[in-house]
C-alpha cells in the first residue's frame, strides 16, 4: 500500500514538474554596461529591451521569457565570468553587450556552449568576416557602416579637404579606416587622441591652422562631449562643419553639451522622426513608459527584443532542443523594424539604410535631429563576402 | 609664430588645472604622509554641485560658492570619517582605503545627480574669444582659467610663507615629529591642509564644469597626472607642483602640437602616426623617469 502511495506521488510529482516545464520561462541573458560613465548606455539598451517584454507582458513571440540583467562594468573579463556562470546555470540565449572588447571575450563561451548571441549594439569585424558563426547576430550593424556610411556623407555634402580624428585604439582607428573606406576626397590630416583625452585645444588649434572643409571625428561618450564642448567655444563651431556618427553625439551628449552640437552632421541607421508606423509606436511607447525620448541604443535593442520573439515564437520557446530552427528563424528577420527596411546578410549582419541626419533648433528652439535624407540604401559590411554561411 | 603662441596658451591652461589638483595632494602627501586616491573625487564633487547650482540659478557665481562648499564638505567629512584613522598605517592601508572611497564617491554622485552627465554653460562674461595678439583670438573662459590658476598660485604663495598656519605648514612637511612635539595641535592642521586641498579641487572643478564633461569618474583619471606632478616637482612642496605643473602642461601642449608633425618628415604616415600617439601619451612618464634618476627628490628640492 505505502509503495502504491509513493508510486502515485511521483507520478504527480513527474508530472508536475512536466507542466511546469512547459510553461518555464526562456531565460536571456542580458549583460550590459550599467556602472562607470557609459552606464546610460545600458540603461537604455536594458530599457529598449524590457519595453518590448513588458509590452506582451514577461513575454517574447507569446512565449514567457526571465531576462537576466547583469552589470560589466566595461570589463571584459567580468563579463565572461558572468557569461561562464549563466551559461552553467543553462543560459542558452545571450544578448546585451554594448562594448566590442566586451563582446569578443563573451561571444566564445555563449558559442562554444551551443547557445546562440545576438548583439543589440557591438558589431566587431571579429565575427562578420570568415569567423561568421551560425549561432552569432547582429541585430544593430557591423562596426565598419557608421563610419563608411559618414565617408559617403562626406562625399554628398561635397566636402574635398576634411581632417578626421579619433582616440588612438581599436574603435578609433576602424572608424578613420571605415570613413577613408568611402570618401573619395583629400584626408590633409589624421589626427589620433588619446584614449580618454579631455582637452582638445591643441587639436583643434592645428585644425584651425589646416582650415580644412570639414572634420570627421568619432569620439563617443565623455571625450565627444569635451570636444564638442572645445570646439564650440574656440569658434571653430562657425567655420569649420563637423561630421560625425551618431554615437559621437548621442541625445544624452546633446543634453550635456548645451548648445554645441547645434549644425553637427550624423549618419545613423535610425533616429526617433523615421517616418513608418512601426517607429511611431515605439517612441510613443517608449516615452510613455520612461518619460524620456529613446536614443539609437534603445531602438536596436526593442528590435533585438522584436527578432528574438519573432524566432522564439517559430519554435514555441524551445530554444535548446530546436537550435537549428531557432537560429534559422532569427536568420529570416520576420520582425517588423524601428529603422523600416530590414534584413539579415549572408553574415548575419544587418543590410539596412543609413541617413544623414542634421541636428538644429525645432520649432520650440529646442536642438533636435532632423533626417535629411538617406544616404546609403540597402547598406551592408565588406566582410560579408569573406562569410561561407 | 601665432601657432606658437596659441599651443603655450593652452599649456598654460593645462597648468592652471594641474595645478590646482596637484597643490592640495602634495600637501596631504608630503605634510600628512598620506597617499589620498579621493583626492580626484573632490574635484567631481566640486563639478557636480557647480553644475546643479548653475542649472538651478544661472549664476555662475552660486556655482562657484557650490562647488567650495560642496568639495569642502566632502572633503571635511573623508577626513573625519576615514583619513584620520589612516595616519599611522602604512601606504598600502591606506590606497585600500581611499580606492573604496573613490568608489563609493562614484556611486554616491550617481544617486545624486543621476547618471547623465550634466551640462553647464559658460557664463555670459566670459563667453567669446579676444584677440589676444594680431591674428590671434583665444577664449575668454580659457583666458580665465589661466588667470584663476595665477590667483591660486599667489594667494597659496602669501599664506605658506607669510602666515603662522603657512609656517606650520612648511614646518610639518619638513618634519612632522617636531612640530608635533612643540605642541602644535596636529589634527588642526592635518583636517585644515585636507580641506583646503579640497576646496582647490572643488575650485578646479567649476572652472572645468564648462569647458570639459561633468561625469563620472572624471576624477581619477587626471588623479594620475597629478601625481605625477608630484613626483616631478617633488612631493610636499607648492612651489613643487607649480613648477611640475608647468613642465607638464608645456609637455603635453607642445608635444600633441608638434611631435605628429616632427615624425611625419622622419618616416611615412603609417608609422609616424602610431608612433607619435603613443609618444604623446608616455611623455609625462619620461617625463618622470628622467626626472627620478637625475632629480629624484623633484625638481623644487634643493639640491
Amino acid at each position: 500500500m505505502k509503495s502504491i502511495a509513493h508510486g502515485a506521488l511521483a507520478l504527480l510529482v513527474t508530472s508536475a514538474a512536466f507542466a511546469v516545464h512547459a510553461q518555464t520561462p526562456v531565460r536571456i541573458g542580458f549583460i550590459t554596461t550599467l556602472s562607470t560613465p557609459a552606464g546610460y548606455i545600458g540603461e537604455d539598451e536594458r530599457d529598449g529591451f524590457m519595453l518590448a517584454v513588458r509590452e506582451e507582458g514577461d513575454k517574447l513571440g507569446g512565449v514567457p521569457v526571465r531576462v537576466q540583467i547583469e552589470d560589466d562594468a566595461l570589463k571584459p573579463a567580468n563579463a565572461k565570468q558572468t557569461a561562464d556562470k549563466m551559461v552553467q546555470d543553462g543560459i542558452r540565449l545571450f544578448t546585451g553587450i554594448n562594448f566590442s572588447n566586451v563582446l569578443v571575450a563573451v561571444a566564445p563561451t555563449v558559442l562554444e556552449s551551443g547557445g546562440t548571441y545576438v548583439s543589440l549594439n557591438a558589431g566587431p569585424s571579429t565575427y562578420a568576416g570568415k569567423n561568421c558563426h551560425p549561432g552569432y547576430f547582429s541585430v544593430a550593424f557591423q562596426n565598419d557602416s557608421y563610419s563608411d556610411s559618414a565617408g559617403i556623407a562626406a562625399n554628398e555634402l561635397g566636402y574635398k579637404r576634411m581632417v578626421i580624428m579619433a582616440p588612438n585604439y581599436q574603435a578609433g582607428r576602424d572608424a578613420l579606416n571605415g570613413f577613408k573606406s568611402t570618401f573619395k576626397g583629400e584626408v590633409i590630416a589624421e589626427i589620433y587622441t588619446k584614449l580618454d583625452q579631455s582637452d582638445f585645444s591643441v587639436e583643434l588649434a592645428r585644425v584651425r591652422e589646416l582650415k580644412p572643409d570639414a572634420i570627421f571625428q568619432f569620439h563617443p561618450g565623455g571625450a565627444g562631449i569635451n570636444l564638442a564642448k572645445q570646439y564650440a567655444n574656440s569658434g571653430l563651431g562657425a567655420s569649420v562643419p563637423m561630421l560625425t556618427p551618431i554615437y559621437s553625439m548621442d541625445r544624452r551628449m546633446l543634453a550635456a553639451t548645451g548648445n554645441a552640437g547645434n549644425g553637427y552632421y550624423v549618419t545613423a541607421s535610425w533616429s526617433a522622426d523615421l517616418d513608418n508606423p512601426e517607429n511611431k509606436r515605439f517612441v510613443e511607447s517608449f516615452v510613455k513608459a520612461y518619460g524620456r525620448i529613446p536614443t539609437d541604443y534603445a531602438a536596436t535593442s526593442y528590435d533585438t527584443a522584436r527578432l528574438i520573439a519573432s524566432a522564439l515564437k517559430a519554435v514555441g520557446g524551445d530554444i535548446t532542443g530546436k537550435t537549428d530552427q531557432f537560429r534559422a528563424a532569427l536568420r529570416k528577420a520576420d520582425f517588423k523594424s524601428v529603422r523600416g527596411k530590414f534584413r539579415f546578410a549572408n553574415n548575419q549582419h544587418p543590410v539596412q539604410d543609413w541617413y544623414l541626419i542634421r541636428i538644429e533648433p525645432d520649432s520650440t528652439g529646442k536642438l533636435a535631429y532632423r533626417t535629411i535624407k538617406p544616404i546609403a540604401r540597402d547598406h551592408g559590411d565588406p566582410h560579408a563576402r569573406d562569410c561561407r554561411l | 609664430m601665432l601657432m606658437f603662441v596659441e599651443q603655450a596658451l593652452n599649456g598654460l591652461q593645462y597648468s592652471a588645472l594641474l595645478f590646482l589638483l596637484s597643490a592640495g595632494l602634495t600637501l596631504v602627501f608630503g605634510i600628512m604622509n598620506v597617499i589620498n586616491l579621493t583626492h580626484g573625487s573632490f574635484y567631481m564633487v566640486g563639478a557636480f554641485c557647480a553644475a546643479a547650482a548653475a542649472a538651478a540659478t544661472g549664476s555662475f557665481i552660486a556655482a562657484i560658492a557650490a562647488a567650495i562648499v560642496g568639495a569642502g564638505i566632502y572633503g571635511l567629512l573623508v577626513e573625519r570619517l576615514v583619513v584620520r584613522h589612516l595616519y599611522r598605517r602604512d601606504h598600502l592601508d591606506q590606497v585600500l582605503a581611499t580606492l573604496g572611497l573613490v568608489l563609493f564617491t562614484n556611486e554616491l554622485v550617481t544617486v545624486v545627480f543621476g547618471r547623465s552627465p550634466p551640462f553647464m554653460d559658460i557664463p555670459p562674461a566670459l563667453t567669446g574669444s579676444v584677440q589676444v595678439l594680431p591674428g590671434l583670438s583665444y577664449p575668454v573662459m580659457r583666458l580665465a582659467f589661466i588667470a584663476a590658476g595665477i590667483a591660486v598660485a599667489v594667494g597659496l604663495w602669501a599664506l605658506i610663507s607669510r602666515t603662522r598656519v603657512g609656517m606650520l605648514v612648511r614646518a610639518g612637511a619638513d618634519d612632522r615629529e617636531m612640530v608635533d612635539a612643540l605642541g602644535v595641535d596636529v589634527r588642526r592642521l592635518y583636517m585644515l591642509v585636507f580641506a583646503l586641498g579640497a576646496v582647490l579641487c572643488g575650485f578646479a572643478g567649476v572652472m572645468s564644469a564648462p569647458l570639459l564633461a561633468v561625469q563620472i569618474g572624471m576624477g581619477e583619471r587626471i588623479l594620475i597626472t597629478a601625481f605625477v606632478v608630484i613626483v616631478i616637482g617633488g612631493v610636499g612642496s607648492v612651489r613643487g607642483a607649480l613648477i611640475g605643473s608647468l613642465v607638464i602642461g608645456m609637455t603635453d601642449a607642445f608635444g600633441r602640437a608638434y611631435i605628429p608633425s616632427l615624425l611625419s618628415l622622419l618616416m611615412p604616415p603609417q608609422l609616424s602616426d602610431p608612433l607619435a600617439s603613443s609618444l604623446i601619451s608616455a611623455s609625462a612618464y619620461i617625463l618622470m623617469a628622467l626626472v627620478l634618476l637625475f632629480r629624484p627628490l623633484g625638481l623644487a628640492a634643493r639640491a
